[in-house]
């Protein structure tokens, strides 16, 4: 028996340090020749730069593989360069956003911004004082009361469409799928047309939550139709065959099995309202104090806070316009990211 | 009624080698064969029964005129080329087919003598009766292994004194226990393809049905998951009806006591042939039986 030399895991496959040289040194010469050419030509500024790197880049790229493996390998480099060029400029307005709100969203936020309001104090007043407690608190009721109506009838639509299958399902599908193109602007004064205006009853958070829940129905229930289509129907003839009746099946089988997916969907539509402004302009009428009851009285919130700090106009309003952005979007960031995590774990092939 | 018992095993063993005499290269599949007779002849009641089936999938006519009776505690094997109608006719006898968009179907289904089709038939209480294996493996992924067993129960509203007896039975039963006993809690999809299909034989088992119908319950699997499985229709065999579609005609010769050969000339699918097993597979009546069983087309 011969002995076993010690072998330690490689992997071939990979590019080696030489690859790596080679192609940090094409990056920083396509960089330094994009420079010069804006220096010595009539170009300037950020983007043709940016431009001719990429030009560049792609092209010497191109040339090293194409030498090395042939004009197919050549393609190759194009297209892989192309898909970078592509994600870059993706990440670029969305890093841009993140900085620029969380470089000037921290300005305003003090150790009372989350526990006063604005009724006391002009929103032109200094960053001391004022907060947005009653724009959080408005926020809060208006998402729990459209969770309250939208979750039940997104989610039983989509079961209409995925398992009852019933008459004019097709109609219902494109209806729906309609009704997620609305502009928001358009809910806000269906609810202002339909409830609010002549009828003697005032701007409240309800009304707001009714009109934010015509937007964010149609978002759960195409979600949860797709999450719903995902269960095999092998499982729905298993439970079937075991005897049990439809609604069973759905409720301890098809459910089940779709859980994370259906809590994503409900998440995406919060997201999808959370920062609606121009609906609640028409129904919640907006307010700078406090008000618990979502039933009776003007209502804030945190969107209208922003749009009213914006307008505004002074260096303060416009610290407290980003102060409020900045939440909502560590707001919306979360859930999103509640989303990701609730639809990622638990996955049972 | 032991009487009878021990004369027909005497009847057996004194057939058994004649059979063997009978084949040639089948010589093993007779004896096989032979003994899961012995099984066919313990006293039966009436059991399933077939009576002038078709089945259509919108205007395409699937089936034809399958009549077929299957007696309480044997099991029937169908075979035959694939488009031929076999799961079709399968899923007629439970109520399944009804799921398929389109379907319509004609003819009666005795279940002791009593139609599942008849109007106001209560079809929950038809398919408790009437269990099913799927094709392949589909254990409920929300449930754990022990849920997955008693899923029938929850699902049809049972009511069981001993939930864990119950487990345990059926699961001994679908020849799985042994494997599973100490991970009872992990999630039925964690399991081999092989004990994924027994845990779904043990979760048809769990609503004592009457009848099993298994719908090439080995087509997904490897040889030694499929012997288990073979093993397990043996045992059931001794207290269920069993009814199962394959396509491997080995499988149909070890585990069936009668076999039924259907095929489709173009038209809709039709039963050749049915009678025992070991005359299927040893000299049967009709050519194409023949020309099947022998692997020379399908």
């Amino acid at each position: 028996m011969t002995p076993v030399t010690a072998v330690s895991p490689i992997k071939p496959w990979r590019p080696t340090r030489r690859d790596y040289i080679v192609q940090c040194g094409i990056l920083v010469g396509s960089f330094l020749a994009s420079y010069l050419v804006i220096e010595n030509t009539g170009f300037a500024g950020r983007l043709p730069l940016v431009i001719f790197f990429g030009i560049f880049a792609i092209t010497s790229l191109a040339i090293l593989s194409g030498m090395k493996r042939g004009k197919e390998a050549a393609k190759d480099a194009v297209m892989a360069g192309a898909a970078y060029t592509g994600i870059f400029a993706l990440l670029l307005p969305v890093a841009s956003i993140l900085w620029t709100v969380t470089s000037r969203g921290t300005a305003a936020i003090y150790s009372g911004f989350f526990t006063t309001d604005m009724s006391q104090d002009p929103f032109s007043s200094t960053l001391d004082v004022g907060g947005i407690k009653h724009a959080l608190i408005g926020t809060i009721w208006l998402i729990v009361i459209a969770l309250i109506i939208s979750v039940p009838l997104g989610i039983l639509t989509a079961l209409y469409l995925t398992e009852i299958k019933g008459p004019g399902s097709a109609l219902i599908r494109f209806l729906v799928q309609a009704m997620s193109g609305i502009p928001s602007i358009v809910a806000g004064l269906f609810i202002y047309s339909a409830l609010i205006s002549g009828t003697g009853r005032g701007f409240s958070g309800f009304m707001g939550a009714l009109a934010l829940s015509i937007l964010m129905i149609p978002t759960v229930a195409r979600t949860a139709e797709e999450v719903l289509k995902l269960v095999p129907p092998d499982l729905r003839e298993a439970g079937l065959a075991l005897g049990a009746t439809q609604w069973k099946t759905v409720a301890l089988v098809v459910i089940p099995a779709a859980k994370s997916g259906l809590v994503t969907a409900v998440i995406l539509g919060v997201a999808r309202i959370a920062g609606e402004t121009a609906p609640l302009l028409f129904t919640t009428g907006g307010a700078d104090d406090t008000n618990l009851n979502p039933f009776d009285g003007n209502m804030g919130s945190i969107p209208f806070y922003i749009w009213k700090a914006l307008i505004d106009g002074s260096p303060e309003a416009a610290s407290r316009a980003w102060a409020g952005i900045f939440i909502l979007m560590l707001a919306v960031l979360a859930l999103f990211a509640l989303a990701r995590f609730l639809s990622r774990a638990k996955i049972v092939k | 009624m032991s009487n009878t018992e021990k004369e027909d095993g005497s009847m057996n063993s004194t057939a058994t080698p004649a059979t063997g005499t009978r084949t040639t290269s089948l010589g093993n599949v007779a004896t096989a064969s032979a003994a899961a007779r012995a099984r066919s002849e313990q006293p039966v009641g009436s059991g399933l029964e077939a009576r002038n089936v078709h089945a259509w999938f919108g205007k395409y006519h699937a089936i034809s005129d399958m009549s077929l009776d299957f007696p309480t505690g044997t099991v029937t094997a169908l075979i035959g080329p694939s488009g031929c109608g076999k799961s079709t006719f399968l899923r007629t006898l439970n109520r399944m087919h009804e799921f398929i968009p389109g379907a319509a179907m004609a003819g009666e289904v005795l279940l002791h003598g009593k139609d599942i089709y008849a109007p106001g038939t209560d079809v929950t209480k038809i398919r408790l009766k009437i269990g099913m294996v799927f094709q392949k493996p589909n254990p409920f992924p929300s449930m754990t292994i022990g849920e997955n067993v008693l899923a029938g129960i929850k699902l049809a509203q049972l009511k069981v004194t001993n939930k864990n007896d119950l487990m345990e039975e059926c699961l001994e039963r679908a020849g799985l226990w042994n494997e599973v006993k100490d991970r009872l809690n992990q999630p039925g999809g964690s399991l081999s393809g092989g004990q994924q299909q027994r845990l779904c034989i043990a979760r048809s088992l769990a609503v004592r049905p009457e009848v099993l119908l298994m719908d090439e319950p080995c087509s997904a699997l490897d040889p030694g998951s499929t012997l288990k499985i073979e093993e397990t229709i043996s045992e059931l065999a001794k207290t269920m009806t069993i009814i199962i579609v394959t396509h491997n005609m080995q499988q149909a010769a070890r585990v069936s006591d009668y076999t039924a050969f259907l095929l489709s000339d173009g038209g809709p699918g039709q039963i050749v042939e049915f009678a025992p097993t070991r005359e299927i597979f040893t000299r049967p009546k009709d050519k194409r039986t023949e020309n099947y069983v022998t692997g020379r087309f399908g």
